[in-house]
């Protein structure tokens, strides 16, 4: 018998991309269960027209490029990516607010790039981006919580009114975002934005139905959802855990100080991590292993360096939330960041190249 | 540019300078279609060179404000690549390029004087972008390039040729952005072109609302990165297709250990 001798590595991790990817989606199912009982069926119906629009500019791309279609299509990236873009949007957005996203996502971000593996930017991050930045009415479009809606909002209606902008009864997307006082909701961040800009203390801020009773309600639950699938993953070890300690610990940190110089101005820090994408963007694209960094110390500076932005972002910026947009900044400088925290190499001295 | 050899006897005379003549007449056409292949495909400053991509980038988000451009940059261009070859003979090597510069503010100031009298509007949204033009790296790398080595009429063939794939990119550019952008085409291109223009407006497709990202400067960058890589594409179609064609001569030589 002869000996077989392989260099390192020689523990081999023999999960494949679709394993990852299926183990990812049911990750979310948490938080997307919970978006669905506060939120209704919009982000689902999103998520259907996402999925349908990755699979067929995939195939298209993938046909372009003449690469192995059955093997490349169904990796289940198109479909995360897909999923990610459909939980994002507001769930009353006119249906090809998703299409032009997902399409910019799959066919610019990641296939021109080179596919999955090449892309330098989030897929999903950098089409909610260019959504954001392109459509900044029908992006802003957030359905309050089913219990403060007047109108109901069952399958139907949510379908048609994205569909046509009106539901079966004929109210408007803006009449159904309005409360019975005539005031149109937003999401807590928004509302606590406008409310600060308008000279208004946080207290009596959140005296808004949208805060509930605790924190956001509806978000605290998403968010609580998403946190769980992230759980779940860390203790699968399909993703690792440094980027969302740390990114949780810095948004805490800059929460923290931000609330003990002016308590007045700012959110808590239970708020800012539990409200917002914060937990989605933790747990589910941060720890994107494409695009993030490759070494410990490198996911810990990205993780620092994304909570910091997404606090800034979310109180001196002019958006809402910055989550994806730290997102992006993030992906930028992971290059430079895995540059200066390569691991040393076993048997090198430290500082000897 | 061989034209000064002297006859050698008077008996062919006639012969040599019809040869010569026709001989010459062949040069100038091939350097000719030369200079127009050079500046609308294969050298196009827009698409290869990459040159001049600020205006590029920033004024292309309707046909109009490009066309604008399009044509003061060609003017410019054309009118310095004749006046720099004009006076090549007389300027010094070590001061050329202050006067090449000089040259083309000249002339840019000319043209955004002109535009500001009889084109107000086009003037008012090209903006910053027009005074530019000086810094256009296209327009002083013709100069230096072509212009102060070459004869008048050549050298303003070439800046026509030049300006020419330079202004057909921004247009494009523009067609690109403002259908996505607005759908509409040749929007305010009264603007440009006077009260009659107004008719030349097409709505191409009704949208509810602005596609902000083809009318942001991102737009452009993504825009003008696949028309690179159409050109390229189209260029590697082309070049496979000669691979083909020279495949089927295929000589042997001989190589030998004496030579």
């Amino acid at each position: 018998m002869a000996f077989w001798i392989a260099s390192s590595p020689h523990n081999h991790n023999h999960t494949k991309t679709p394993n990852l990817m299926r183990l990812v989606i049911y990750a979310t199912l948490p938080g997307v269960l919970a978006q669905w009982y506060f939120f209704g069926w919009g982000n689902l119906i999103h998520i259907g027209i996402a999925m349908t629009t990755a699979i067929i500019s995939e195939f298209t791309v993938l046909s372009l490029r003449k690469k192995p279609i059955s093997h490349e299509l169904f990796d289940g990236s198109a479909f995360l990516t897909a999923l990610l873009i459909g939980i994002c949007l507001p769930a009353l957005a006119p249906w090809w607010v998703t299409v032009i996203g997902t399409m910019f996502a799959i066919v610019i971000v990641k296939q021109l790039y080179g596919g999955l593996g090449h892309n330098p930017f989030n897929p999903a991050m950098a089409g909610y981006v260019m959504l954001l930045v392109s459509f900044p009415l029908q992006m802003t479009l957030w359905q309050p919580p089913l219990t403060l809606v007047a109108v109901d909002l069952n399958f139907t209606n949510t379908l048609t009114t994205i569909l046509t902008g009106f539901t079966v009864e004929g109210y408007s997307v803006e009449q159904v975002r309005t409360s019975i006082d005539g005031i149109t909701m937003a999401t807590p961040l928004d509302t606590l934005k406008t409310n600060t800009g308008l000279g208004l203390t946080v207290l009596e801020s959140i005296k808004n139905p949208v805060f509930g009773e605790n924190l956001a309600l509806g978000w605290e639950w998403v968010n609580a959802g998403f946190l769980l699938g992230g759980i779940f993953l860390i203790a699968r070890k399909a993703i690792a855990w440094q980027t969302p300690v740390s990114f949780l610990i810095s948004l805490f940190i800059c929460s923290f100080i931000g609330y003990s110089i002016s308590p007045d101005s700012s959110a808590s820090t239970m708020f800012h991590w539990l409200s917002g994408a914060t937990m989605l963007g933790a747990f589910f694209i941060l720890t994107d292993p494409v695009t993030g960094a490759t070494s410990n110390k490198g996911r810990i500076i990205v993780g620092l360096l994304a909570g910091l932005l997404v606090y800034l972002i979310r109180t001196a910026g002019g958006y809402p939330d910055g989550v994806a947009f730290a997102v992006l900044l993030c992906n930028m400088s992971a290059p430079l960041i895995d540059q200066y925290t390569r691991p040393r190499t076993y048997g090198h001295i430290k500082g000897d190249k | 540019m061989s034209n000064e050899i002297a006859p050698q006897s008077s008996d062919d005379l006639d012969i040599t300078d019809d040869t010569e003549a026709q001989e010459n007449a062949a040069a100038l056409k091939a350097e000719y279609k030369e200079l127009a292949v050079q500046g609308l495909w294969k050298n196009n400053p827009g698409l290869v060179q990459l040159l001049g991509l600020c205006p590029l980038l920033a004024v292309t988000s309707t046909v109009t404000n490009a066309l604008g451009l399009g044509l003061a940059t060609m003017l410019v261009l054309i009118c310095s690549n004749v006046t720099v070859s004009a006076i090549r003979h007389w300027v010094p090597k070590e001061i050329r390029i202050p006067i090449f510069v000089l040259i083309i503010a000249a002339f840019v100031t000319c043209v955004q004087l002109l535009m500001n009298a009889f084109t107000y509007g086009i003037y008012q949204s090209l903006g910053i972008f027009l005074p530019l033009i000086v810094t256009n790296c296209a327009i002083i790398g013709r100069a230096e390039a072509y212009a102060s080595k070459n004869p008048i009429k050549q050298s303003a063939f070439d800046g026509l040729m030049m300006g020419l794939g330079f202004a057909i990119i921004l247009i494009l550019l523009g067609v690109i952005r403002e259908i996505l952008g607005q759908g509409t085409l040749f929007d305010g291109a009264n603007l440009l072109l006077g009260d009659w223009a107004s008719v030349l407006r097409i709505e191409v497709m009704q949208l509810d609302s602005q596609f902000l990202l083809a009318i942001l400067p991102p737009g452009a960058f993504i825009a003008m990165g696949i028309l690179i890589a159409l050109k390229n594409a189209i260029d590697s179609y082309i070049k496979s297709k000669e691979v083909i064609d020279t495949e089927q001569v295929i000589e042997r030589v001989r190589v030998n250990f004496d030579s």
